[in-house]
């Protein structure tokens, strides 16, 4: 118990605390730079292009007029926001900018920031770590998106900070999605909970609670085949995995993580609602910021579902998950 | 959720009706319309810049008003265009003058390039060509293990030297061995990579240089948002793309994506993926793109999938009823048991034009229980009541089909709700099947030229 509380406190804290954290269980690739560092190198591509654009625009225009708004929102646009939730964002920048009688344009971007970061939420939220062991993750997206690279993640965090970590091999669809969660086990040190590929992925997820139960793991991981959010009937099989668990241990699964892809448009929206209305999500793991997208569609989920984003990843590697913080991220966004 | 593209035009065009001529700020205020629309579909704002400005060329100093339904017209130009821009189908890959011809996959990670190679794998052996798989993805663990795992479905054969060497030199290897082994088609699986990271671009093209291969596609998962500009840009720029495939297509994103790779690169979009299973890989089919990302609803595959499961008769007597107005609530019943066999209802109806993500749609959401209501409720009534119920149900009717069906005067009035909406919805549908349609001629139309 005492250990999951620190780890909580850890994952909840965003930067200060993650920093903290890393230094107490001298992890080097942390300590180098930081969680706030490397979230900003990661969005160094990111926060270049973003701002240099809103700077341009900044002072292109001395004073605040229609064509500076306009611009703002085509900013917001192209970083995936959606055209709803910027027009939206330009709307409350503009009113702001009436009440407080600004009329020097270089004060937009704070203003903007602002509505940004308000609308993402101003507290970092953890992962639901439960005090009874195991805690069990269930970890669900759309094909591709990065599920089972961001358990190995998530495994190498619990199992570096001493957490007994165990694995379950829930897709047993795709071909060699087994092999691959074993693959990053072995990586991490952790072990696994496998049927054969074909086998009845909720059978295997009632065989990993069993396991995890029996022998006292901290943290149960559910990896599961990507799905569509469509698919009725794959999404009734994901409902009867979380049944599963739930029947197995009251309240499980406690964290429903669902991963969305930076790279995702406008349909992450409904990739969320629909996931979120068959096995209610609890958290989202946004990866691939390492790539040339902004990730912005995070603020019209949070804008029309208010799930929170926990984690993010950015790059292939174990050590590529960070905490999410939303001010950070917003702040990351629009730093020099 | 906004209404589709065809109703807020419809919308715009009320308010501007009675002013006899429109100007161009008329025109603006109806291709801002189109703009949210293409927005929204996750095409990239450039993208829709350039468009606007094509279809505003085309679309000011035309007499709209005079025609009866501007809105559609407008929609005409936007689908015409969109569709040219989309260019037409071409599903061939360059082949060798001396075989193996070599196709080399590359994409973001996740895109779906293992999956995609096996497909395409499948579908060239189906064209009567004996393709050989590589396994040159020697980054993410079990990536070559999961195209053996396909090629082991597909029984065909997979190259593999593990994931301790080079990709360039085992896709080197492979073609080497392709033609001893009998194999006229090579068709390699790269890692996924990040456009921006410049020591596996390197690599791609260091492997281009190396093994030049007759054709490099573009995998690109549909429901990409604004990257989609600067991934195929940086792609076709690094390696010269011959071809995109778009995958996941079977979702229910919009696809702005395609015409945003398609605008950057110029490069056809080869084909689509709409599914897991390895022969879920069709030819790109423009139009149905264009009405796709203008959330026009994907009317050509309900069309399609509705004539698997209703029968010809079926189908021209109900379109002479609803055009006649005939349309009873016995039909409706009829229809909604054919409907049921569609598919999840829902999905049926979002793809209906002017429904799909629409509010009314709530109301529309049809249970099995329902189904027993409405058929007790309907059996329940005369048949004037039956062919007219508007005009004939009165309270007191209404109180008896309740007592007579076991139900209650609200379920009743719920369905009568539930018969008006699918009137008017079976009606647009059959409207924009027979404007489309005419679709190619509109080209010729005096009115446009
Ligand atoms: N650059 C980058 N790549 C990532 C990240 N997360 C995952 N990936 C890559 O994305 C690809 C797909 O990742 P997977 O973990 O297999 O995705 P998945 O959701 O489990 O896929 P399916 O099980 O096939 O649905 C792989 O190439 C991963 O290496 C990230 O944060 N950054
Ligand atoms: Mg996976």
């Amino acid at each position: 118990m005492g250990l999951f509380s620190r780890l909580k406190e850890s994952i909840k804290g965003g930067s200060q605390q993650a920093a903290a954290a890393s230094e107490t269980t001298q992890e080097p690739e942390l300590e180098k730079t930081g969680f706030f560092g490397r979230l900003k190198e990661s969005l160094t591509k990111t926060r270049q292009s973003f701002v240099e654009k809103i700077d341009n625009l900044v002072h292109r225009h001395k004073a605040i007029d229609e064509d500076l708004y306009e611009e703002l929102e085509e900013i917001l646009v192209q970083a995936d926001v959606g055209v709803n939730t910027a027009m939206e964002l330009v709307e409350k920048t503009r009113r702001s900018v009436k009440e407080r009688r600004v009329d020097d344009a270089g004060e937009l971007k704070a203003i903007l920031k602002e509505h940004i970061r308000e609308m993402l939420g101003t507290d970092t939220a953890s992962l639901n770590i439960t005090d009874e062991t195991p805690t069990v993750i269930m970890v669900v997206g759309v094909n591709g998106v990065g599920k089972t690279t961001t358990i190995g993640k998530l495994a190498h965090y619990y199992k570096s900070r001493g957490a007994k970590v165990l694995l379950g091999a829930a897709d047993t669809f795709r071909a060699a999605a087994i092999d691959q969660l074993e693959i990053w086990a072995e990586r991490v040190g952790v072990e696994i909970i496998k049927h054969r590929e074909g086998a009845d992925p909720a059978a295997v997820a009632f065989d990993s609670l069993q396991a995890a139960k029996a022998r006292r793991a901290d943290l149960l991981i559910v990896d599961t085949a990507g799905r569509l959010h469509t698919k009725a009937n794959l999404m009734e099989e994901l409902k009867k995995i979380s049944r599963v668990l739930g029947r197995e241990m009251a309240g499980a699964p406690h964290e429903v993580l669902l991963i969305l892809d930076a790279t995702t448009g406008q349909n992450a929206v409904n990739q969320a609602r629909l996931f979120g209305e068959a096995v209610g999500i609890t958290g989202i793991a946004l990866t691939k910021l390492d790539g040339s997208s902004k990730g912005g569609v995070i603020i019209a989920v949070k804008q029309a579902l208010d799930i929170p984003v926990k984690l993010i990843g950015i790059g292939e590697s174990l050590e590529d998950l960070r905490p999410f913080s939303p001010g950070d991220f917003a702040d990351a966004l629009f730093d020099e | 959720m906004f209404a589709s593209l065809a109703e807020r035009l419809q919308e715009t065009f009320k308010k501007l009706r009675g002013k006899g001529r429109l100007t161009e700020s008329d025109v603006n205020e109806a291709l801002r319309e189109v703009r949210l629309a293409l927005l929204e579909a996750d095409v990239n704002f450039k993208v829709v810049k350039d468009f606007i400005a094509r279809i505003k060329e085309r679309a000011v100093g035309q007499e709209l008003l005079a025609s009866l339904n501007p809105a559609q017209h407008v929609i005409k130009i936007v689908h015409e265009e969109l569709t040219t821009l989309m260019g037409g189908s071409n599903s061939r890959i360059n082949l060798a003058p001396k075989p193996p011809t070599v196709v080399m996959m590359v994409g973001l990670n996740g895109a779906g390039k293992t999956t995609t190679s096996a497909k395409l794998a499948n579908l060239m052996r189906k064209q009567g060509r004996r393709p050989l798989m590589v396994a040159a993805d020697v980054y993410r663990p079990a990536a070559i293990k999961q195209l053996e795992v396909l090629g082991g479905q597909l029984n065909l054969p997979v190259f593999s030297m593990g994931d301790q060497l080079e990709p360039v030199a085992i896709g080197l290897a492979a073609v080497e061995s392709a033609a001893g082994a009998g194999r006229d088609m090579v068709i390699i699986d790269t890692a996924g990579r990040q456009e921006v990271n410049e020591e596996l671009m390197a690599e791609l093209e260091n492997m281009k240089e190396t093994i030049k291969p007759h054709e490099i596609l573009l995998v690109v998962d549909a429901m990409t948002g604004q990257a989609a500009v600067s991934v195929a840009e940086t792609f076709n720029s690094r390696l010269g793309l011959d071809g995109v495939v778009l995958t996941k297509l079977d979702g229910d994103t919009r696809g702005g994506a395609a015409l945003s790779v398609r605008s950057v690169t110029g490069k056809p979009i080869k084909f689509v993926g709409v599914g897991e299973k390895l022969d879920a890989l069709e030819p790109f089919h423009p139009e149905r793109m264009a009405e796709r990302i203008l959330g026009m609803g994907d009317m050509l595959t309900l069309i399609e999938k509705a004539q698997e499961n209703f029968n010809a008769d079926q189908m021209a007597k109900m379109q002479k009823k609803l055009r006649s107005m005939e349309f009873t609530l016995e039909d409706f019943l009829d229809q909604l048991n054919q409907v049921k066999k569609l598919g999840p209802i829902e999905q049926v109806l979002s793809m209906i034009p002017g429904l799909g993500g629409n509010k009314k749609l709530k109301d529309l959401k049809v249970d099995e229980k329902e189904l027993v209501f409405a058929e007790a409720i309907i059996k329940s009534m005369t048949p004037a009541e039956r062919s007219d119920p508007e005009r004939v149900l009165n309270g007191s009717r209404k109180r008896r089909i309740a007592k007579g069906s076991g139900t209650t005067v609200q379920e009743i009035n719920r369905l009568l709700k539930q018969f008006e909406q699918t009137k008017k919805m079976m009606k647009q549908f059959i409207d924009m099947e027979k404007s489309l349609k005419k679709g190619g001629k509109m080209l010729k139309n005096p009115f446009f030229s």
